[in-house]
């Protein structure tokens, strides 16, 4: 079920000056997680041959980091145009319910202001702002910018800038290991997407998938199919033995998909639970 | 400066954000039905696997698909179980890129 604010909404416990703190305190943390892991897409991009202008188009303009670092490899193995852009549209497509779900907070907000924050709404700028708002009671728009831009878009393009750079000065980058930078990554990030046995199963099937198809018919095509043919595998685990951690559009979710290492985002709804199993999308 | 990424930016941006922006301007109107979201859900992982296992075990020599088996498998378990252990990317990154260095440097690999 998508995550529905008003199962979480409680009174305030914390006033604003307070929750902002903490906030930043938060930010703090995913700023530094977003450098460091900005700084490795940058490097991953060169080394994928983007310049340091399509890095930095990429971070500015696409601003999904996991979408971001499989178009680094999609680029790499020759992936057709049309390919890549399904592929980023369905990773993407989760930003659909962290949107559904931040929108009764903020839909007395002007238009054009929603529309600017849609743009930077990132898995990080979810998690971080729901929970300020969930402790606050109410929205902060403030809070949502420094969830936004300060957390995230400005370390991560900084970040992007300096690893497309310092890049390209490396003569040879496999001497330094730097060519397993990206699978480790891809697969670091897909241990962390990994919350019940639907999604093993899914990985399994799509990483078997895509060797196999790759062998046979090319890596670009390989890739897509076993993006395509691994969650018809997974949806084939039944509800009841998914044991499902975290569903897609929940805070929980949004923190997989944040950088991990980065810090745990207490809600409300986890700090006061509820009687019944009203818990965040449940 | 290559720049014709770019437009594959602009691209991957447009379908990137209606998915952010309509709910925001336009509530009520994400509904999915629950097994479209559950594919959704397992898009993510099902990818990302393909694209780390592809990086891993498929080269391309002269124009052909190999299976490949090396050094940067062992990175990527090594990479794989740190992640899952102390659930932070870059610890596992750093083990993963040390170790291949390290062989590559005492040439136990190519």
């Amino acid at each position: 079920m998508p995550y529905d604010p008003a199962m979480t909404a409680r009174t305030p416990t914390i006033d604003l000056a307070t929750s902002r703190k903490r906030l930043w305190q938060e930010s703090v943390g995913i700023a530094v997680s977003a450098t460091g892991f900005g700084f490795v897409y940058g490097l991953a991009a060169r080394g994928a041959g983007f310049s340091p202008i399509e890095a930095m188009a990429m971070s500015i303009l696409v601003f999904a980091g996991a979408a971001q670092f499989a178009a680094v490899g999609y680029v790499a193995s020759g992936l057709a145009w049309p390919g890549v852009i399904l592929l980023t549209a369905l990773l993407n497509a989760r930003h659909l319910l962290y949107s559904a779900a931040l929108s009764p907070w903020l839909r007395d907000r002007p238009a054009p202001r929603r529309a600017v924050m849609a743009h930077l709404l990132t898995d990080e700028a979810f998690a971080l702002s729901i929970a300020h708002f969930q402790r606050l009671g109410r929205a902060d728009e403030r809070g949502y910018w420094i969830a936004a831009i300060a957390s995230t878009f400005i370390p991560w393009n900084l970040a992007t800038l300096a690893g497309a750079t310092l890049g390209g000065q490396i003569a040879d980058p496999s001497r330094f290991g730097l060519d397993v930078v990206f699978p480790a990554a891809m697969a670091g990030l897909c241990v962390g997407l990994v919350t019940g046995r639907r999604e093993l199963v899914a990985a399994a099937v799509g990483g078997t998938v895509g060797v196999l198809a790759s062998l046979a018919l090319g890596t670009g095509i390989g890739i897509v199919a076993g993006g395509l043919i691994g969650p018809l595998a997974g949806l084939l685990v039944p509800s009841a033995m998914a044991h499902e951690r975290a569903p897609l559009g929940t805070p929980a979710s949004a923190e997989r998909y944040a950088m991990p290492g980065g810090p745990h985002f207490e809600t409300a709804a986890e700090a006061d639970p509820p009687a019944d199993d009203g818990g965040a999308g449940t | 400066m290559s720049v014709h990424l770019i437009l594959l930016a602009l691209l991957m941006a447009a379908v990137t954000y209606p998915s952010r922006a309509v709910p925001l301007l336009v509530p009520g109107i994400e509904r999915l039905p629950k097994r479209a979201l559950d594919y959704l859900q397992l898009v993510g992982p099902a990818a990302l696997a393909a694209l780390a296992a592809v990086n891993v075990m498929v080269v391309t020599q002269a124009g052909h698909q190999a299976f490949h088996v090396g050094v940067e498998w062992l990175a990527v378990i090594v990479s794989i179980a740190l992640m899952a252990w102390r659930k932070n990317l870059f610890f596992g990154l750093a083990a993963g890129v040390a170790l291949v260095a390290l062989a590559r440097a005492l040439n136990l690999a190519a």
